[in-house]
């Protein structure tokens, strides 16, 4: 069982409360009509489902509802840090 | 070379203190193979099978990171049915069942299939419909399918509550007289003997850490036993697909999460078939030995760690028991979870990819040991004619780019 830190309630709390929501930092490509169909298949279907420290994004849906950034591993599921959601927008930035 | 299995082998090594050869060697890699097949699960040592057999391709390499069948063919709770409601689905899984129909002796190894029988219950009128409108598309395919209503399955099945003041009464079921279940390591095991015996060399405890490519080309694998070179790969590895894929340069439309089950004490036969519900989510069988083996769902986030979260396995235990109230003293045994591969329409990925001699069969989620001997069926043609078996075309992985999905989702009514 995990025990999530809310940025936002800034209480950590039992996994129960919150909601896993997939991979972080999938932006919707900014002209879609431009785009080919690979690069929308990307963008919609795939992922990079990352064996290691995973950036992903949670709610905490029976709190205050709101979204936010986690790191954690796939291998250990050890959370290395939240962040709410604008504090960064990819991987690398800080 | 391996003896044939039979009653007069087993009357003879009965008498002689147990004296069996073993069933695979333990042998190194060589250097080059025609294929490789990489991940010894139950679906990559059956295409390594059918190459063999029906291909004409013999000089094969299996190549397991840990022991075969450990994955998720040893871990599954072993549901086989076809009862799904797309043609391309069902036509696929139809496939691997009537494989599965002959499959004991065709790899003279006792897989233990059991057509017990399969129950798809319903517990809302929409439920129902959808299990109509399911067992109309299996009729027309095919595929052996009835509606039963709440009656008939008391009947049947006497310790199930199908009392109208059930938190989710039963309504009614689907029901495959032909599916049921079958002996998880014993599949793997049958068909590792068995692509042995015709020349496969079965390699346990190496792991690919690197695939190579040479100008879009798959030229072989790094492996912790060293380099081997194949112009032709199938990778075959579940929960670990895109990891390989990754070494490959390649992404996937999937990802892995853990799936759990556990199984109780044993106990004197009470279960005689396999139920499973949807809406409630939970599925259960009593395994030969005696134990009951549930299944649960799958977490949302995810991971490589083959363990999940205790809420998940808590509300399958609930899911069973407001069926069958008589289990809530059963004590449980034993809990575990594997990496399942999960597609967005989830069906699986049978095909080529970009990197020239390069294949994937992946994506088969949390639903793909009923069609092991099928999937190594289609993916054996494929690789040996570098072209898709028929059967395999729709799982092209083209289809999230055309947008020519197989949605399986909540269509076939059932996770497994
Ligand atoms: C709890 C649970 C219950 C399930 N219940 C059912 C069910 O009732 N009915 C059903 O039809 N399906 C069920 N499934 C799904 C089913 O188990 C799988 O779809 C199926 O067994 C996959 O077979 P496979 O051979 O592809 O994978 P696996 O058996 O997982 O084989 C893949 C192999 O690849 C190896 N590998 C990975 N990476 C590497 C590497 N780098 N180098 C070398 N080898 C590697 C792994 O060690 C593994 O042995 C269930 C799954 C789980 C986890
Ligand atoms: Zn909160």
């Amino acid at each position: 069982m995990l025990l999530i830190h809310c940025p936002y309630c800034k209480e950590s709390r039992d996994q129960s409360e919150f909601s896993p929501a997939g991979e972080a930092f999938i932006a919707r490509p900014k002209s879609p009509e431009g785009i080919s169909d690979e690069e929308w298949a990307d963008y919609v279907f795939y992922r990079t489902n990352h064996k290691g420290n995973h950036w992903e994004q949670w709610v905490h849906s029976n709190g205050c509802r709101k979204y936010f950034l986690v790191e954690r591993s796939t291998i250990s599921h050890q959370i290395l840090q939240v962040a709410p959601f604008g504090a960064r927008n990819s991987e690398t930035e800080l | 070379m391996q003896k044939k299995y039979s009653w007069y082998s087993l009357l003879k090594a009965g008498l002689s203190g147990q004296d069996w050869d073993q069933a695979i060697p333990l042998i190194q890699p060589k250097s080059k193979y025609d294929v490789i097949i990489i991940g010894g699960g139950g679906h990559g040592l059956a295409t390594a099978y059918y190459l063999a057999k029906e291909c004409g391709i013999n000089n094969v390499a299996v190549v397991e990171k840990g022991y075969i069948g450990g994955g998720n063919t040893g871990r599954n709770t072993t549901i086989i049915r076809s009862n799904y409601l797309r043609d391309e689905a069902s036509s696929l899984y139809e496939h691997a069942l009537k494989l599965w129909e002959g499959i004991s002796e065709d790899l003279n190894f006792n897989v233990m299939f059991s057509q017990r029988g399969v129950y798809n219950l319903g517990h809302s009128l929409q439920n129902m419909r959808d299990i109509e409108r399911r067992v109309n598309a299996n009729v027309l395919n095919g595929v052996d399918a009835v509606v039963v209503d709440a009656n008939e399955i008391k009947q049947q099945i006497p310790i199930i509550n199908t009392s109208k003041n059930a938190r989710y009464p039963i309504m009614g079921a689907s029901y495959q007289s032909r599916g049921g279940v079958a002996r998880h390591d014993g599949i793997a095991w049958g068909f590792a003997r068995a692509a042995s015996m015709l020349g496969v060399d079965i390699i346990q405890d190496c792991e690919v850490i690197d695939i190579e490519v040479e100008e879009g080309r798959v030229k072989g694998v790094k492996t912790t036993k060293g380099e081997i070179m194949a112009d032709r790969i199938g990778c075959v590895s579940a929960g670990h697909s895109s990891v390989l894929a990754k070494m490959a340069g390649l992404r996937l439309p999937i990802e892995s999460h853990p799936l759990q089950a556990f199984v109780s004490e044993a106990m004197k036969p009470v279960l005689h078939t396999v139920v499973m519900s949807n809406a409630v989510h939970g599925y259960i069988s009593q395994s030969d030995k005696g134990d009951l083996v549930i299944g649960a769902g799958i977490d949302g986030y995810n991971s490589y760690a083959q363990r999940g979260s205790t809420k998940i396995v808590e509300h399958a235990a609930a899911a069973i028991l407001e069926l069958f109230p008589i289990f809530s003293r059963v004590r449980m045994n034993r809990q575990w979870g594997g990496i399942v591969d999960v597609c967005p329409d989830a069906c699986p990925i049978i095909s080529p990819t970009n990197v020239e001699g390069l294949y994937f069969n992946c994506g088969w989620g949390t639903g793909g040991f009923k069609a092991t001997p099928g999937s190594g069926h289609v993916f054996a043609h494929t690789i040996a004619q570098d072209k898709q078996h028929p059967l395999a075309e729709p799982f092209h992985i083209d289809r999230f780019k055309t947008g020519a999905l197989i949605d399986e989702h909540g269509a076939a009514g059932v996770a497994h």
